[in-house]
């Protein structure tokens, strides 16, 4: 596990206590703060192949699993977040100090002008409390990038950031929100309490800044994850009422949905340990494996950055510290002719992303 | 073989229901695949369905199948937990109804 380092100051979040109620719902508190052993990835891998021995996700990808072209380019800002949802896979907390310094910020846009990646997809924690954010916003939308904000919805509601909708709306930036159902109950289970009524604030601040209301360049996509030990819902089919049940009880809009199932990582991982479903899980997923997820899987297009400028296949490794095949890649040294030719890092938790209709930052695969 | 009539082991064993007539479990198994797929009808809702019936045949396979399927589906507990008070409604109701019955039975024997 990386050491925690304070990179550089948060003088931009003067005023704000990320770690009160007021800044942000709290499910539960980091791995990392409660200093406990499942907050070493290494741990977590243990874990898994404790559970699930004979998986072998090699087998059976069999070979199907190549680089495609670079299209994504998926930016980790950093572990710091004003939530601390009890299915995060990162980790990420009030607490988190893993954030991306402004060298590692221009070593991103250099590789990424070596590419020809349409899409830059920013990440977290809460992309959003990186003091570079904007500026890298900014600088992607100049280079004509479709531009990608992974956000949490309560960090609109902050005061700090209750500027965004209406930024976002003018440089054309999608946002990818996370909901795990159109009614409360199990968003708050997962997210801590109070983060459905503040989602649905967040919505409506986003659908006046012209969100939600199928304009091409104010696209406001939801994101859902199963709140408990079950594969996600196919997004198609239950699009259609996530609409209908907001609309009809909210008075609010989006775009589209995406269902992704949730990884067996980080704080998931413990969640389902602590409930008993992780040998149910693995098991749920290995034999929900569905071949024509693994085309449309976003390791083969997307290219993942850590917060200290590592390079992973995915936001996923990139949490289990499983970096990209070869010698310390980083993103400064960053070859898009060697990445091509790359193999694809897997492991037990890849099922996670074949169960189903597929599930990818992208949405279903299948 | 178990000691018990029911087991959860013995849900995943269902397909094996073919060894002894290959032919009509195909039959079955094509069935009840296109009987839940989506329709008129979404695949929430026949998964709600399901649980309901479910309860009202008190089959604990099913029950644990579509407590699964329901929210894979995308339903959440109260929806769930409603369906199942719609199983215990028509099961209360099919009992109290018959009490016309033995009103009018009561209505010919009782002075």
């Amino acid at each position: 596990m990386a050491l925690i380092q304070v990179t550089e100051p948060l003088a931009h979040l003067a005023g704000v206590d990320l770690t009160s109620a007021e800044s942000g719902p709290k499910g539960t508190r980091t791995l990392a703060a409660r200093r406990l052993p499942l907050a070493s990835p290494a741990a977590q891998l243990a874990h898994l192949a404790q559970a699930a021995p004979a998986l072998d996700f090699d087998a059976r990808a069999r070979g199907r699993l190549t680089p495609a072209e670079l299209e994504i380019f998926q930016i980790n800002l950093g572990k710091l977040c004003n939530m601390t949802c009890r299915h995060c896979h990162v980790d990420a907390g009030p607490d988190r100090r893993e954030i991306m310094d402004r060298a590692t910020v221009d070593a991103c846009l250099a590789a990424l002008d070596r590419t020809q990646a349409h899409t830059v997809d920013l990440t977290g924690g809460a992309p959003e409390l990186n003091p570079h954010f904007e500026a890298l916003v900014d600088a992607c939308v100049a280079r004509g990038k479709h531009v990608i904000d992974r956000c949490n919805l309560t960090i609109l509601t902050v005061p700090r950031f209750q500027h965004l909708p209406g930024w976002f709306a003018e440089r054309g930036v999608e946002v990818v929100a996370s909901l795990p159902h159109y009614r409360a109950r199990n968003t708050d289970r997962q997210r801590g309490e109070g983060t459905f009524e503040r989602s649905i604030r967040a919505m409506k601040a986003l659908n006046a800044a012209g969100y939600g209301q199928g304009h091409p360049d104010r696209v406001l996509t939801l994101m859902a994850n199963p709140a408990g030990a079950f594969l996600a819902a196919n997004q198609c089919e239950v699009e259609a009422e996530w609409k209908a049940g907001l609309m009809q009880h909210h008075g609010v809009t989006f775009d589209r949905l995406f269902c992704l199932n949730n990884m067996p990582i980080a704080r998931y991982l413990e969640w389902l340990l602590e409930s008993g479903n992780l040998g149910a899980y693995m098991t749920r997923l290995a034999n929900a494996f569905n071949p024509a997820t693994v085309a449309g899987l976003m390791c083969r297009n997307t290219l993942s950055v850590g917060w200290d400028g590592q390079l992973y296949d995915c936001d996923f490794n990139q949490m289990l510290e499983l970096p990209l095949a070869g010698e310390r890649p980083h993103v400064a040294d960053f070859d898009p002719a060697a990445w091509r030719a790359r193999p694809i890092v897997t492991d037990r938790h890849c099922f996670g992303c074949t169960a189903g209709h597929g599930s990818s930052c992208g949405g279903a695969t299948a | 073989m178990s000691d018990t009539y029911y087991s959860p082991d013995d849900l995943p064993k269902f397909g094996q229901i073919a060894e002894g007539a290959p032919k009509l479990a195909q039959k079955f198994f094509d069935y009840y695949g296109h009987v839940f797929a989506p329709g008129a009808l979404s695949a929430r809702e026949k998964a709600l369905i399901a649980l309901a019936v479910a309860h009202a045949v008190q089959c604990p396979y099913c029950i644990d199948s579509y407590s699964k399927g329901a929210l894979e589906k995308g339903a959440d507990l109260e929806q769930m937990t409603e369906a199942v008070h719609v199983a215990a409604a028509i099961r209360a109701g099919a009992s109290l109804v018959h009490g016309v019955q033995m009103l009018e039975h009561h209505k010919k024997l009782a002075m």
